[in-house]
């Protein structure tokens, strides 16, 4: 399969990127790993009269130690997320949710910027990244701001991304512990049919005191399960309150129904997902 | 409007001009004549088409040949030499590991990728190192025999 005709540009900066954009017009992109938007293209299901390649801005693809935090290059592959020894060590559940994406080629490729800025509504990613509450710095034409996680998902292939501009990193907080992914996947793609990331904190009783549950793959966008966090803040953190919280379905009238999932299949898998991550933390 | 590009395939150096859209699997197959590598879903699922781009795994598929310019590429014919067959094609004849072959160009090209971070895999590491990888005939298990036949002997 052939995607339509396009011209192909190379950015050599981040300003050079967003200036290339702006100047090729609206229906130029970038093009980072290129592993949503070249099987989109070659569909048919997206035509782009201009690509400008990002992949050779090295300086996206630095993973560094900020002390509370660790901030990764938006160009940084799965792959390389995966086999970080400064992610695998002060924040695991980032290395082992990217070490499920896709699979070993995707990964090599797929980048956590491109990710994030495509936005599918079943991909790992964003549950995590809304989870751990991480902060997205993009720039623009007009410099750089921060975006809250919490922000960040604004519906079904959306974002609050302006036009032109471009995620540069992703910091995520160090946990070392109180943090799991669990992933029923779709055994041809490994895209979450349901995904749930959790993260929570407990008191040195072993009370909640703070929850943040992000479910992925189930609706139109990654959303937080408000009903699940509110029932386990407060209470002691154990196998009885965590089935009494994932209990709390989201409603079926939000699910997606497709093929891989009824609806239904889907507010059940959110529960049992939700269990298995909280169990984990 | 046609690009430039010069990409060293299994140690030779190519000069070529492509169409932006060209994707990195057509070239290999029709400009270059490597047909090992082949097209089996064309979506970026199936494997048939992986190759190594500067020495990680890559679905050819899903790539522009231009994209490509100054990489090193290593494609299932890179792999014998003189006829002598390595050892992961060698272990895939003698597990049967194939049937139709269909997938194996793309089956040996990602276990070569595992094997070089990974020389003594589990068979759970061996099945998730497969994800990206569709064989419809073997059910997988010989394919598993194979890589890790193939990693005693390397």
């Amino acid at each position: 399969m052939t995607p339509y005709s396009f011209t192909y540009h190379k950015a050599t900066s981040v300003e050079d990127a967003i200036a290339q954009l702006q100047k090729l017009g609206d229906e130029a992109k970038w093009v980072a790993g290129g592993h949503s938007l070249i099987p989109s293209m070659k569909l048919r299901l997206s035509a782009p009269e201009a690509l400008i390649d990002i992949q050779g801005l090295d300086e996206l693809k630095t993973i560094s130690d900020g002390g509370h935090e660790i901030h990764i290059g938006a160009l940084s592959t799965h792959r390389s997320v995966e086999t970080s020894s400064l992610v695998k060590g002060k924040c695991p559940v980032v290395a082992k949710v990217a070490s499920g994406i896709g699979d070993p080629q995707v990964r090599n490729k797929g980048t956590i910027g491109g990710s994030l800025a495509h936005a599918d509504p079943s991909a790992d990613y964003p549950a995590i990244i809304l989870a751990l509450g991480a902060t997205i710095t993009v720039q623009g034409p007009g410099g750089s701001r921060s975006i809250s996680a919490d922000d960040f998902f604004t519906g079904m292939f959306d974002t609050a991304l302006e036009d032109h501009e471009l995620i540069t990193r992703v910091s995520v907080p160090a946990v070392g512990s109180g943090a799991a992914y669990a992933k029923f996947g779709n055994p041809a793609s490994r895209y979450a049919i349901v995904g749930v990331a959790a993260y929570v904190e407990k008191d040195v009783h072993g009370t909640c005191t703070l929850a943040r549950i992000a479910i992925t793959g189930a609706a139109d966008t990654v959303f937080r399960a408000s009903a699940m966090e509110e029932a386990l803040v407060g209470k002691p953190f154990n196998e009885a309150s965590i089935s009494a919280a994932a209990g709390h379905a989201p409603d079926e009238s939000d699910m997606l129904s497709d093929l891989s999932a009824s609806a239904s299949y889907r507010a059940h898998l959110c529960s049992v997902m939700a269990k298995r991550a909280l169990m984990d933390c | 409007m046609k690009h430039s590009i010069s990409v060293t395939v299994n140690g030779v150096t190519h000069e070529a001009s492509v169409d932006a859209r060209t994707l990195l699997v057509d070239f290999l197959r029709d400009h270059l004549h490597l047909t090992g590598t082949h097209v089996g879903c064309d979506t970026s699922q199936c494997g048939a088409c992986t190759i190594h781009i500067d020495g990680a795994s890559v679905k050819a598929c899903n790539m522009f040949a231009v994209q490509a310019d100054g990489a090193t590429i290593k494609t299932i014919e890179g792999r014998a030499s003189n006829g002598t067959l390595q050892p992961l094609q060698e272990s895939f004849k003698e597990e049967h590991g194939l049937h139709c072959g269909f997938c194996t160009p793309g089956m040996i090209m990602s276990a070569a990728d595992l094997l070089q971070h990974n020389p003594n895999p589990s068979e759970s590491e061996i099945r998730h190192a497969l994800e990206g990888n569709f064989c419809r005939c073997t059910g997988y298990h010989n394919i598993v025999k194979a890589i890790q036949s193939a990693a005693q002997k390397m």
